[in-house]
């Protein structure tokens, strides 16, 4: 039997980890799989390229900066060599061109199982608001704003704290104008303009893992709640947990977007008991492979769904399944270094 | 002190003394004697009876024991783990 080839990026497992090696994991671990991972790496020292139990074969990509036409140029030469089937990307920062490319792909026999563009801009954190209101989910009241002086206006709106996003990542709560102008000007000159400005709301948060099968129906839905945070907000330990009102919510939001691909919600359930979205990552959280464990393997569904094949909506999972993250220093002879770095693959 | 209390009917408790709460994922610990009163309540005890069973077991003064009880039961009150 010919071996499913499927590739997939963010092999960064380091201390706020791309989830590209909980995918492989999973996708690894599904029953009836014979796979060939190709890992697709920006960087030389992202540590999945050297986990050869876990990546066949990985390539250096253009970073997104570089635009559709190196990627795709890149991703031919690589497919004319591996015959990929899937390919998942998993950073927020390359979706775009990847859904771009989307149809070039499946041209050349790569499938891909991601949003559309209007769904992918309409999450968008500088557009939350406005999703908000058309479709009747409570998001956090905030401001776009692309000039210092606008921060105090705001802030005597809103009052403190005030969370103060980056375009991309990165959150910094603030409890003084002096606090919010600094992170403003450390969010710009990290990821650039606009800034965004979010009402704080006090609570509880929760995530949720979904798979949308791009007509509306979420074959998949885990909530975890973290157990353990890192400095940079990530979760070093998460439980999975059973609360009808995330999953509603979770229902509402494929329902309403016709979500296709993988996906996290990020919710605060207020203190009066309000759910709100707070983020909406189009792709895959790192602790996805906790989803697999507690009975619903949701990126081996998404290969499947890939493929065309059917996935009936799974109904149960276990609930109160951990995870514990952990970190090992992975030792490598430098000729491995010097092969990624100096020929583009391993 | 003839009221029972009830655990919320999601709630796991273990002989170990650990709580897990699946709505929300909050877990506590409690020592063994917290145990024993969760298992009372889980058995739909009245507070008087759990009590009673305390102090026949532990050399306490029943009026301490009566605060050390009411401040328990507000405690897992305050953390939604009883039914209101």
């Amino acid at each position: 039997m010919q071996k499913l080839v499927v590739a997939v990026t963010a092999l960064n497992a380091i201390d706020s980890p791309g989830p590209g090696i909980a995918v492989i994991r999973a996708i690894r671990e599904c029953e009836g799989f014979d796979v060939r991972i190709i890992g697709l790496a920006y960087e030389s020292l992202e540590p999945g390229i050297y986990m050869h139990d876990v990546v066949d074969k990985t390539y250096q990509i253009p970073y997104p900066s570089a635009g559709t036409d190196a990627l795709f140029a890149r991703l031919l030469h690589i497919n004319n060599i591996e015959h990929i089937n899937v390919l998942i990307p998993n950073f927020d920062a390359e979706l775009f061109n990847f859904i771009r490319i989307g149809e070039n792909l499946r041209k050349i026999g790569i499938s891909t199982f991601l949003p559309t563009q209007e769904e992918f801009e309409a999450r968008d954190k500088v557009n939350l608001s406005k999703f908000g209101k058309k479709h009747n989910f409570n998001i956090p009241p905030d401001r776009v704003i692309f000039h210092i002086g606008e921060t105090a206006k705001i802030a005597e709106k809103f009052s403190f704290p005030l969370v103060v996003k980056g375009k991309y990542y990165d959150a910094i709560i603030s409890n003084t104008l002096e606090e919010a102008e600094k992170a403003f000007y450390k969010l710009q000159a990290k990821w650039g303009l606009p800034i965004i400005i979010q009402k704080f709301i006090p609570g509880t948060e929760f995530n949720i893992a979904l798979l949308g099968d791009g007509k509306g129906n979420a074959i998949s839905i885990i909530p975890m709640r973290k157990l353990y945070i890192t400095d940079k907000g990530k979760a070093w330990a998460g439980i999975t947990i059973e609360n009808p009102v995330l999953i509603e919510i979770a229902e509402r939001f494929v329902k309403a977007t016709k979500w296709q691909g993988g996906c996290e919600l990020e919710i605060m359930m207020s203190t009066d008991g309000n759910p709100y979205i707070m983020e909406v990552n189009p792709r895959f959280p790192a602790w996805i492979y906790l989803t697999a464990v507690a009975g619903q393997n949701q990126p081996a569904s998404l290969v499947k769904l890939a493929l065309g094949q059917k996935v009936a909506p799974f109904r149960k999972y276990e609930v109160g399944k951990v995870f514990v993250r952990y970190s090992w220093d992975l030792i490598i002879d430098i000729s491995e270094f010097q092969e990624i770095s100096g020929t583009g693959e391993l | 002190m003839l009221t029972s209390m009830k655990l919320k009917k999601n709630i796991a408790t273990s002989e170990a003394g650990f709580i897990f709460n699946p709505g929300t994922g909050d877990s506590f610990s409690v020592n063994s004697i917290g145990s024993e009163i969760l298992a009372m309540f889980k058995e739909n005890k009245s507070l008087q009876e759990v009590i009673e069973s305390i102090s026949l077991r532990y050399e306490v003064e029943k009026s301490q024991l009566e605060k050390d009880l009411e401040d328990f039961v507000s405690q897992l009150y305050g953390y939604n783990l009883l039914e209101k």
